[in-house]
Order: structure tokens, then sequence, then C-alpha cells
């Protein structure tokens, strides 16, 4: 089987027909100097030799024994059926298809996924979903900046960094300037945003801050959305989707946009994703939304049917002056949320934030009794947790030969949370694993 | 086609009447016939300052999203509320019902630039 489509007569055809001699002559153009040269390509394999070089490379991933990483990502039992159904041909397809004449499934998926956001988050309207959190954050920054027309935006300490990376490189465009509110990070601190701090930030077409924070706490949500509604800034609430089981929804403490990431519903740990980001907001602000939307309607019979709805505001049809030029669906992972979601159910859901929360407690107690950590912060945490450990990178280095990944060593992109480490535990943190590092950084003291 | 007399025609098919200092904008009955049945329109805010053949709104169509050019320079001191639930008055009755803005000129006399009747009507044929 050839993967080229044309012979060596048919590509003579084509030069003879736009009139050049050879195909280098199509580049003449580009000056040589910046041509590419060798692209260093080794040369063909015969398939079983592929095989075996790819062999070798998967040869040197390190899968650990045990694991206590989150920072954003997290591992959770992914039910077989969330498998099945994003596997299955009609939904496993390299582009979405839309055409409502032929597409109603995939179509009626998506628009049970929004209608799953919308009861999760208690939020109104849902879009059809974002590459991931930390895009869906930065879009729900720009929605903001449209809505109120201002061009600065606030964003907590608390989210992500690589969300605030993000972030800035999608303001740095349009020159929105973003300002950053204090997190109190030191030792013995509450670990949470200030909601007075806001007030000192001046007009801002949106305060950011996350549900539970990147450091595991709990923010005052609702302090923090009426510190933003008095400055006259919307409120983007970014939160991790299963703890929604447990905390307060954000449309009910006011956020008025919601950014997530939806990895934690039914998609592996994977290095580089993918993912799906979670978007949904007030009806009153449905027009500034990036992405698409499926809604419900009715066919000339009557009958219920699913199309694009305010597809006119995307790029194909608006060009430069569409809601978002940056912005597509994850319509098989937003599926994979979707088969997780209705797998597990509001009562699984809540039986996994539940055990994730009490594994993360069995955690901290093992670790603080056996004089190993303590937590940096006070407060309340849910499943992840600020734990301070005496030469935390050293034996995190050392645990990691052993098979154990001790968290994420937070000194590594913030120098002021020296000896820190951000363990997570969720349903899949078995009482052994904890025995694990417990013995492991004992052994290490 | 022919257009109403007392109005001022904008090259993007925006119109003006003048009231002394103060004048009344929408979109031509040509626009909205071209743009097709009109379902929502983003009005200015009161008090937003335009500039001529600025941007100042946005009407969306069933087969498009369009920007809507502000035919003169002004502050908006009011707009036609019932477009936020009837925006098919863009398409009913254009230099009536289906008025957009209100707005306090900051130069009556960029008014001469615009098109009469007769020159619209050309424009258009």
């Amino acid at each position: 089987m050839t993967y080229s489509p044309h012979t060596e007569a048919d590509r003579a055809r084509m030069l003879e027909a736009v009139g050049v001699a050879s195909i280098e002559d199509l580049f003449a153009d580009i000056p040589v100097a910046v041509r590419a040269g060798s692209w260093g390509v080794p040369p063909p394999l015969a398939e079983q030799e592929v095989r075996a070089e790819l062999a070798r490379l998967a040869g040197r991933n390190r899968i650990p024994d045990v694991t206590f990483l989150g920072a954003g990502v997290y591992r959770h039992l992914i039910p077989a059926v969330v498998g099945e159904v994003i596997g299955r041909s009609e939904f496993a397809t390299a582009y979405t298809p839309y055409q409502p004449e032929v597409s109603q499934g995939t179509l009626q998926s998506i628009y049970e996924f929004q209608s799953l956001i919308c009861e999760l988050t208690g939020m109104e309207v849902a879009t059809a979903s974002h590459y991931d959190g930390a895009t869906a954050t930065a879009e729900a920054a720009l929605m903001a900046c449209r809505l109120t027309r201002r061009s600065r935006v606030a964003v907590s300490a608390g989210v992500n960094p690589d969300y605030r990376r993000v972030l800035q490189t999608y303001c740095s465009g349009p020159g929105i300037e973003v300002d950053t509110i204090p997190v109190d990070l030191a030792d013995g601190g509450d670990g949470t945003t200030d909601p007075a701090a806001i007030e000192r930030v001046g007009e801002v077409a949106c305060v950011i801050a996350a549900q539970p924070n990147f450091y595991g706490q709990l923010e005052p949500m609702q302090s923090l959305a009426d510190a933003a509604h008095a400055a006259g800034a919307q409120f983007v609430a970014v939160v991790e989707p299963t703890s929604l089981a447990l905390l307060e929804a954000p449309g009910e403490y006011g956020a008025d946009i919601v950014a997530s990431e939806g990895q934690p519903l039914g998609i592996p740990v994977n290095f580089g994703g993918p993912f799906v980001g979670l978007m949904a907001a007030r009806m009153a602000s449905v027009r500034q939304m990036p992405g698409r939307l499926v809604g419900a309607t009715r066919d000339v019979q009557g009958r219920k049917g699913y199309v694009l709805t305010l597809q006119a505001r995307e790029q194909h049809i608006r060009r430069e002056k569409a809601a978002s030029n940056i912005c597509t669906n994850q319509a098989l992972m937003a599926l994979a949320a979707t088969a997780y979601l209705t797998a597990v159910g509001p009562a699984g859901l809540r039986e996994v934030a539940e055990l994730s929360m009490t594994q993360a407690r069995h955690l901290t107690a093992a670790l603080e009794s056996a004089g190993l950590a303590k937590r940096r912060f006070g407060g309340t945490y849910l499943n992840e947790v600020a734990l301070r450990v005496p030469n935390a990178a050293s034996r995190h280095a050392a645990l990691a030969e052993r098979g154990i990944v001790a968290g994420h060593l937070l000194e590594r992109d913030q120098p002021e949370l020296r000896d820190t480490l951000l363990l997570v535990a969720t349903e899949l943190t078995t009482d052994d694993d904890i025995e694990r590092l417990v013995s492991a950084l004992d052994e290490t003291r | 086609m022919s257009y109403p007399d007392d109005l001022r025609y904008s090259k993007e098919h925006e119109w003006v009447r003048l009231d002394g200092t103060r004048a009344t904008i929408g979109i031509t009955s040509f626009a909205a016939d071209e743009l097709g049945d009109i379902v929502f329109v983003e009005l200015p805010e009161v008090g937003a300052t335009l500039s001529q053949f600025g941007t100042f709104g946005v009407v969306e169509s069933v087969k498009a999203v369009s920007d809507l050019f502000a035919p003169i320079s002004g502050e908006v001191i009011e707009v036609n509320e019932k477009l936020r639930d009837a925006p098919e008055l863009l398409n009913a009755d254009a230099f009536g019902d289906g008025w957009i803005a209100k707005v306090e000129l900051a130069d009556p006399t960029e008014v001469d630039g615009l098109m009469d009747a007769a020159a619209y009507a050309d424009e258009t044929a």
C-alpha cells in the first residue's frame, strides 16, 4: 500500500500545468538561507523495526508504583464503559461532524454534555467544550473583557500557575493587562486569596479564583464573588469538577463564568492530553461565549432535533471578529466526561469526592503522626494538601527512584515554598499506598 | 427603491434623522433585507461615545453577524429597548420602530458628508 497518491507521471503533468520545471522551483521565493537543511529523519524502517524502536522508547517511561501527584491532573477510576463508548466508530472520528442532517447522535451527545455541566456547576448555559482547563480559563477572561468592555483582569495567585501562564499568553495579543491577587503563602498562613485585596486592584473585567485552589485550600468563594461584583467585575470560578459533588455549586455563590479542567471526569492521566476544558455561564452572557453550543429544537415535522446554535459568532462566519479564534471543541473527550458522569451518577460522584477527601485526611494524619510532615497552611483543604517536609527536594528524588512519586515539589516553580510537597489522594489511593509513602519517607529521614 | 427624503445615509447602510443637536440612527431597509431575519441586536450603552464610522453595536441575523457603524459622532442618550425582545422590528420598520439609538451630536456638520435619499438609492441600485 502506498501512502502517496501521486505517481511520477502525475507530478510531471502537474508541474507542466503550473509551468515550472521541478518541485524545487516552487520554493524559489524562499531564500536558501532560511530553508530547512537536513530534517535529521532516520532512513525508512520495516514494520517490525518500527515496533521494536517504539517499544524501546516506551521502555523509557517510568511508571510509578505509587503516586500522590496531582497539581491539576487527577487519577480516578475510569469505568470500562467510558472507553467502550468513546471507542465506537460513530464517535471516534478524526473530525467532529456537525451537520444536523447526518450528525444527530454527535449533536445529542454534546447537548447532554452541556446539560450535565450546567447541572454540575449550577450555571445556565455551557459550551460544547474547550481544549483544557487553562484555555477555558483564558477564554473566560477574554469573555469578561467583552462583557464589561474593560481591558484588565485580575487573577488569584491560587489559580494553577500553568493556567496563569496561558492566561498571560492569551492576554498579550489583545493587550489585556493581567494583575495577580496574592495568596497568603506564609508558613502557617491560610493559603487563600484575601477578598479585601480585590478592592485594591481597581477597574478590572473579572476576578479569577480557583476552588479548591492550586494548594488544595478552600477559598472563600462567596466573599470573593461579592468583592468582584462590588468592583463591577465578573467573577470567574475555576473549579475541579469532582469537588462539585461536595462543594457549593459556582452558580450558588454568584460566579458569572465557570472554567474547569474536565480531565478528572473519565480521562486518563496523560502527558500533554488530550484533556477537555469546561465552560459555563449565565444565559444573559451567552452571545459572548467562545466556541460552540448545541441547542435542542424541533424540525418541520415537530420532532426533537439538535443543531449548532449561535454559530454565526464563530470564526468561519465572523472571521477576525469571532468571539474566539483560538478555541475548538474537544468532542471525544467531552463524550468521555458524559459517559463517566452517566456511569457514576450523582451518588457515585459524591462517593468519589468523599473517598478522595477521606483518604487525603488519612494521608495527612499518617504523615503528621509519624512526625514526617506538617501542614503548610491553616484553613480547610479538600483532597490535595500542601505539607512541609524537611529536605523535600532530595527526598522527593530519592522516593522517585523507589517508584514513589511524593506529589509535586512546589519549590520547583515557587522558591518561596521551599520544603513543601503538594500531595493528592483520590479514591484510588489505598491505605497501603499511604503506608509505603510513610515508610519510604521515614527511611530517608 | 426609494428612501425617506428627511434622512441622511452612510455607505455602511446606516441612516440619521436630525432633530436640532440630536439625531436618531438606525440601519436602512436595504441593509435589513440583505441581512435577512434579524434575531439579535447588541445595543450600545447609554453614555457611550460614538465616533463617525466607528463600530457601535452588532446585528445578528440568521445568516450573518455584522457590526453597526455610527453614521455620526456623539454621545448615546437613548437606545431602543424594544429591540432587545423584538429585533425583528429592524426588518419590519427599519426607518421607524426599528430605530437603534438617539445621539447628542458632537459635530452636526458631519451630516453634510452623508448621502441624501437619491444618492443612497443610486448607491444601492
